[in-house]
């Protein structure tokens, strides 16, 4: 009796069978599944997709991308400074909306904000800054400001707060509560206990958010420039508006260019950052 | 064995009206506590969490200037909520603690920090900030006297401030190891480091809630050593929780027991021996 059931363990069939692979979705989501197939098709034909103009698309992007080889260095020099100017207004944008992130992530961060009121503000403040995308923003400051790169800043200083005030908020957070405890049994302030445990428990994650939000600025500072806030989109716009592709074909590697090269410091920095102690 | 420590139990609770405390064993050469100076005084405190049962049921307990105190009992008894409530991180349901002659639950926010700051609190986990150094996280145990900057990182504190905390450092052993960022430590060097910071409050008083608890034996030795000399050396009085009955027995003047939140025991080290300690775990 023992020996069979001894072997049952090792070889033979267990007494409880593995329980079945997939659970059976129910009625609900059945639907819902059902509901989605269907929203996709009806989503295909709102988009117009249409294999014949794909097809016959095809000869005209080949001859686009050989009318912009070779690339041409006529104006290069504007270019450049053009380039220049989008980056000045990506970095100037980031650090900008940064730092104001940070007071406003701390009032967003519920352990920590100073009021339930103030809490709530910096929230909404925070989402709405988020939610509402970077070009109507951009077109927001154009009437208001006027157009150049300072509305393009601007709209990188939003972009910038409602991304890093989200996240900074969050880091805050989830820090360890360790050591704030242990701050405040030694009589600490809030003032003590948020800049000397809770920021450097979440200045790793800040600094990866910032760096990211630089980034994300550079990029988003190239097409902000098509509607007027300054920077390489204009330029672009034009060479594309005139048909010289072979200048467009120069600003899209220029562009190509200094986003690589911001992502590659930025994650250089990134790893030297992380190391150090104070 | 459970009606031995019954006993000793109901003869305990009289110990601080009747008789005076025997003299205490701690390393020697050291003053008897002075029992007028009542440092620590709890009556009836009351602590239940959000309307669940009473974590603390009426705890009673007086502890004179320079006594060490073992508070000892199973998981969940009320050890850390007993700290905790005599510093208000969390606040009692009911009865009264007067620290250092204050009477702390009618304490405004700074009269409050100003109380904290003059006790050490060592906590299981050393709760340092990693992220900053060793010297930095000793210079925070000036934040009580010292608003703003100056006690948050060392590189903005006053050459005072740095160097009583390299001193604090020293009395620790870990100078050298001043600018290493605090989550490069061993568990016992962290649990020194916190030390250190509590010596930087200049305190009067010591809590431990479980110190050497995540120590291997060798580091927790050391560390309730450090803690004795500190106590001898500045007179300090000291409360701290273990579930090494031998520390309780060793580092402490005085066994308190708890048990579903009540005192069950309370008793000098100097005649008990560790199979009475045992049954307060029945
Ligand atoms: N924040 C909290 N919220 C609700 N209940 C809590 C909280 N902290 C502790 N408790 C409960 O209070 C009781 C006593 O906990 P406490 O931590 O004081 O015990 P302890 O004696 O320190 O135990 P241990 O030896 O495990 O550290 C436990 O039953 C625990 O579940
Ligand atoms: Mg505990």
């Amino acid at each position: 009796m023992t020996e069979t059931a001894f072997s049952g363990a090792s070889a033979g069939l267990p007494t409880r069978p593995a329980p079945a692979r997939f659970r059976r979705p129910g009625n609900g989501m059945s639907l819902l599944y059902l509901g989605a197939a269907a929203f996709f098709v009806y989503s295909l034909h709102g988009s117009e997709i249409s294999v014949e103009s794909l097809v016959n698309g095809l000869p005209n992007m080949a001859r686009l991308i050989g009318e912009m080889f070779p690339p041409s260095i006529a104006r290069l020099q504007s270019v450049g400074s053009a380039m220049l100017q989008t980056f000045q207004m990506a970095f100037a944008g980031t650090v900008i909306g940064v730092l104001l992130s940070v007071p406003l992530a701390i009032c967003a961060a519920r352990s920590l904000s100073p009021h339930p009121v103030l809490y709530h503000i910096s929230r909404a403040l925070i989402a709405l800054f988020r939610t509402v995308p970077d070009l109507v923003w951009a077109l927001f400051f154009v009437v208001t400001v006027g157009l150049g790169p300072f509305a393009g800043m601007l709209t990188l200083v939003v972009d910038a707060i409602g991304f890093c005030g989200r996240f900074f908020a969050e880091a805050m957070e989830e820090t360890d509560k360790g050591p704030q405890e242990a701050l405040t049994a030694l009589g600490a302030r809030r003032s003590g206990v948020v800049f000397s445990a809770v920021l450097p428990a979440a200045m790793p994650s800040m600094i990866n958010s910032s760096l990211f939000t630089l980034e994300k600025a550079t990029r988003a500072s190239v097409v902000l420039g098509l509607v007027g806030a300054g920077g390489i989109g204009i330029e672009l716009k034009v060479a594309m508006d005139l048909f010289q592709y072979d200048q467009a074909a120069t600003i899209i590697l220029g562009v190509f260019l200094l986003v690589l090269v911001v992502e590659r410091l930025s994650s250089m920095l990134r790893q030297r950052i992380l190391r150090q102690s104070v | 064995m459970t009606a031995v420590t019954l006993a000793r139990a109901t003869d305990a609770k009289q110990l601080p009206q009747g008789e005076p405390l025997p003299p205490p064993i701690l390393a020697g050469g050291r003053a008897a506590p002075d029992a007028a100076l009542v440092e620590l005084d709890v009556t009836g405190l009351c602590k239940a969490y959000h309307g669940g049962p009473a974590v603390l049921d009426g705890v009673s307990l007086q502890v004179p200037r320079g006594q060490s105190v073992a508070l000892i009992g199973s998981n969940g008894a009320g050890k850390s909520t007993l700290l905790r409530c005599c510093l208000r991180l969390i606040e009692p349901s009911g009865g009264e603690v007067t620290l250092l002659g204050e009477k702390v639950r009618a304490l405004d926010k700074a009269r409050l920090r100003r109380l904290r700051a003059e006790i050490g609190f060592v906590f299981q986990r050393h709760n340092l900030v990693g992220q900053l150094s060793v010297l930095s996280n000793v210079i925070h145990g000036a934040q009580s006297r010292q608003a703003g900057p100056g006690a948050w990182f060392h590189f903005l504190a006053s050459r005072a401030a740095r160097e009583e905390a390299m001193h604090c450092l020293e009395r620790v052993g870990l100078a050298e190891f001043a600018l290493r960022r605090a989550d490069q430590l061993s568990g016992g060097q962290s649990q020194r480091v916190a030390i250190a910071r509590t010596l930087m409050q200049r305190p009067r008083m010591m809590f431990a809630d479980e110190p050497v608890a995540s120590l291997d034996p060798n580091a927790g030795e050391e560390v309730m050593n450090l803690f004795a000399e500190l106590i001898r050396e500045k007179g300090l009085t000291l409360v701290f929780t273990s579930h090494h009955i031998n520390h309780a027995l060793r580092y402490a003047d005085r066994v308190v027991a708890l048990r579903n939140g009540r005192i069950e025991l309370d008793v000098a080290t100097a005649g008990v021996d560790a199979a009475a300690l045992r049954g307060i775990y029945d």
